[in-house]
């Protein structure tokens, strides 16, 4: 009789791991980056005129400040879901949000940046997407906090919502730039 | 008004199978004939009422009735009528209606082809789907309405998956779900011996044709699937080992082995609790595949529709259905005799080994799909299991079963003998080693995957061959054998087709510009310009290359890049020059900064031989299991069965 009850017992454990996977989010991946140095790279930057002529910028340039890197292109559609956020976070003057342009056309980008608004002190334009791949960027949008030191605190996979930002982020930003 | 009819239709379809699920069950139990006679009816009213809600749904589709919030989710008024039409399965709640369609068809085939079965038999299969079906349509009702309405309406709708505007979607689904659901025949089937105690050959013969039917579309569906996924993602990849695919791909193991051992309960009535458990496997794994991919405990590329509420009720209903099952498997299953005995060297030993390896392969696959889940809940970290698990751990379990493919036919019942076996299959072995020797030479290269491959396919179809030879002598054998032997063939082809993409494909991503020309074995591939070309709702941009070889042009390929309007995502659409040996794969990757007018692009430009032959060989198999299903002696019976009165009813044996 018992070694009936063995198939029983097999899925019953197995429907427990299933019912504690549903309240996992398999997208949530840490990131291998996160306690490590932020990548170094030198960009062109989006200059006002549509053209990627801006100077040069690289991550050292933010030494000694609490900085957010945000990965986005004007083909993104989430990028203007989380765009009302980013907007709202330059707002409030907390933080400075350097933009990543990724894979993206300098006058698409600078036109969508009139659009709908530029929370970014400058975007750096990563045409091939090279940096990107230093950063491990799954998919656009993508966000990270980055400390005083340069190590990455913090990625966001997917659009900021306000709720990662109040809950998580923001915290995260504060006790940092104690 | 369309909508609610069909909301009303699905409530009515629910109430039905309630009924269908409770008194045809009571009936069979109590003896009451007049219960147990409610369960063609119901089945037959069940499956009207969910056709008719799944026409009001399509309706919806091809009106653009962006009313309705599911239609305005996965449609658009730019999007071709067939595609509305397939757009129905397209999202969550139509595949949920589809899955019940396809099981509420079966439910009604059951009811018209059972003529044969004895009354209570067929009250008890049709009451367990009928509980099934009550599960599944609770679900819909109350997580997943297809028929939820939006006011105020949409003025057009966010479009369809770009992915999933192909022909293959247009079957790839339904065929798939056909074989999902299919499996739930055997497990009614199964759960009714169970119920009524009787677990004989009896069983095992009624089961058969219908576990046949449903593996054989499962295999179409799955083999339809890789070939979207070759075309479509990309890639020129085949199968990817993703989650989804494995979903489907468990099933199909547990139903191969289910064949096998089924054949092992009608003709010697051994094996007779394992054939019920895999036939309970089967199902429960087609169930869990509907779960991984809506529930979202997974990713991958097909989780296109996921929530954790629905996740919950999905797994109550798993637990419900797998948990009642196993149950009633853990009561029912020691009172049952262990049927005949055999020799250490006979047919059932070998089916045995073969339901080992595929319980096996099942297993491991089942391991590494859900690894990365278990240990998330372990909370032991993060990690995905990709291809290289796969490869190295499937692969060897999968040789020694195509070894054993071409020996288990030729085996007698009971006790065979080896040294007739060996003899009869010598001349097999001679040729599969020379093969292994010379073919892969001929090809180009030797080498040691290619070599085995090789060699095994010729030892399966040589064996074949010397087999159906044999037989022949013999009188025209019965369809069951033509349909073994052609699914056998069917997995020699698959061999060779796997074996030569794995041993011999060239993969070349280059950067080309206007006048370029990529060699690739042997062929020339001249990129001659780029256009912009207009769909109906997409734009692309074409490439146009000139295939040719020895300077003999062949034709032009066109492989595009598709920007999609409504939803703004840009699709890949590869040319592919197929031909018997290989296939040409040509496909856009992103355009690079150029000098002239029109910007290089990187292309990725594949040379994969014999890769048609992978789902050639899965056709094969899929027609021998409708050829094996379609034997005379399972409608025989049936005939017999239809006239029981008549005076030649003894002799038609």
């Amino acid at each position: 009789m018992k070694r009936f009850l063995i198939p029983l017992g097999l899925f019953l454990v197995l429907a427990v791991f299933l019912g504690i996977g549903l309240s996992r989010d398999p997208r949530e991946v840490p990131s291998p980056l996160l306690g490590k140095a932020a990548p170094a790279f030198s960009l062109p930057t989006l200059g006002d005129s549509g053209r990627g002529d801006g100077p040069a910028f690289g991550p050292e340039t933010m030494r000694g400040r609490v900085w957010v890197l945000n990965v986005w292109a004007s083909w993104c559609a989430s990028c203007r879901d989380e765009h009302p956020v980013l907007l709202g976070l330059a707002e409030s003057g907390v933080v400075p949000i350097v933009g990543l342009d990724y894979k993206d056309q300098p006058a698409q980008a600078q036109g969508w940046l009139e659009r709908h608004g530029n929370p970014y002190v400058l975007s750096a334009l990563d045409a091939d997407g090279r940096v990107g791949i230093d950063y491990g960027v799954y998919g656009v949008p993508e966000t990270y906090v980055i400390d005083k030191a340069g190590i990455i605190r913090f990625k966001q996979i997917g659009a900021v919502t306000p709720e990662v930002l109040k809950t998580r982020m923001l915290p995260l930003i504060q006790e940092l730039q104690r | 008004m369309i909508p609610e009819l069909g909301h009303l239709a699905l409530i009515l379809a629910c109430l039905v199978s309630l009924v269908q699920g409770t008194l045809p069950l009571i009936g069979a139990h109590r003896d009451n004939a007049a219960w147990t006679g409610l369960a063609r009816p119901a089945a037959q009213t069940q499956f009207a009422l969910v056709a008719f809600a799944f026409g009001c749904l399509m309706q919806s589709f091809l009106a653009n009735d962006f009313s309705v919030l599911y239609v305005t989710q996965h449609s658009n008024s730019l999007l071709p009528a067939v595609y509305r039409a397939a757009a129905v399965w397209g999202g969550h709640e139509g595949s949920l209606l589809l899955w019940l369609l396809m099981l509420s068809g079966w439910s009604c085939a059951v009811s018209l082809l059972s003529r044969q079965l004895p009354e209570p038999m067929v009250a008890r299969v049709i009451g367990v789907l009928g509980l099934v079906a009550a599960g599944l349509q609770l679900f819909m009702l109350f997580t997943s309405n297809p028929f939820d309405r939006m006011l105020p309406a949409a003025t057009q709708g966010l479009d369809l998956n770009p992915l999933l505007q192909d022909p293959g979607l247009v079957i790839h689904p339904p065929m798939l779900y056909m074989g999902y659901v299919g499996f739930s025949v055997a497990f009614a089937f199964a759960m009714a011996a169970l119920l009524a105690g009787r677990l004989d050959a009896a069983w095992a013969r009624w089961s058969r044709p219908w576990t046949n039917a449903a593996w054989v579309f499962l295999t179409l569906g799955i083999a339809l699937g890789s070939y979207w996924a070759y075309y479509e993602l990309g890639w020129g990849g085949w199968w990817f080992w993703d989650p989804v695919e494995n979903a489907s791909f468990m099933p199909w193991l547990a139903g191969t082995a289910l064949i096998h051992s089924l054949a092992v309960t009608e003709k010697r009535g051994s094996f007779r609790n394992w054939t019920v458990l895999l036939a309970i496997v089967a199902f429960s794994l087609s169930l869990m595949g509907t779960f991984l991919v809506r529930s979202g405990v997974l990713t991958s590329v097909h989780a296109f529709a996921s929530d954790p509420k629905r996740g919950i009720f999905i797994l109550a209903f798993l637990v419900a259905v797998i948990g009642s099952s196993l149950t009633l498997f853990a009561w029912r299953a020691p009172k049952v005799g262990l049927g005949g005995g055999f020799a250490l060297l006979s047919r059932e030993t070998l089916l045995l080994v073969n339901n080992v390896l595929l319980a096996v392969a099942c297993g491991t696959v089942l391991l590494g799909t859900l690894y990365p889940l278990i240990i998330d809940a372990l909370n032991l970290g993060k990690l995905s299991v990709g291809p290289p698990y796969f490869n190295a751990v499937f692969v060897p379990v999968m040789l020694p079963l195509l070894v054993l493919l071409a020996v288990g036919p030729l085996a007698r019942w009971k006790q065979a003998d080896a040294r007739d076996m060996a003899r009869r299959l010598r001349v097999a072995a001679v040729m599969a080693v020379v093969a292994g020797i010379a073919l892969p030479l001929l090809a180009g290269a030797w080498t040691p995957g290619v070599a085995l491959a090789l060699a095994l396919a010729v030892w399966i179809a040589a064996g074949t061959w010397c087999q159906v030879r044999e037989r022949l002598k013999s009188g025209w054998p019965p369809r069951s054998f033509w349909g073994m032997h052609l699914a056998h063939l069917g997995v020699a082809v698959f061999v060779v087709g796997v074996g030569m993409v794995k041993g011999h494909e060239v993969e070349k991503d280059v950067r080309m510009a206007v006048g370029d020309t990529v060699e690739i074995a042997g062929y020339q591939i001249e990129f001659l310009g780029m256009r912009e070309v207009d769909g109906p709702n997409y734009t692309a941009r074409q490439g146009a290359f000139a295939l040719s070889k020895d300077g003999r042009r062949l034709r032009e390929l066109r492989p595009e890049k598709r920007a999609y309007a409504a939803t703004q995502s840009v699709m890949t659409e590869a040319a592919i020059d197929s031909g018997f040996t290989r296939d040409l794969y040509v496909s856009l990757g992103e355009p690079l900064a150029g000098r002239g007018a029109t910007p290089d692009w990187s292309v990725r430009v594949y040379y994969k031989p014999f890769v048609t032959w992978i789902w050639f060989g899965c056709v094969l198999m899929a027609l021998g299991g409708g050829v094996a299903a379609a034997d005379r002696r399972y409608r025989l019976k049936a005939r017999r069965a239809a006239e029981p009165a008549t005076a030649d009813d003894g002799v038609a044996a």
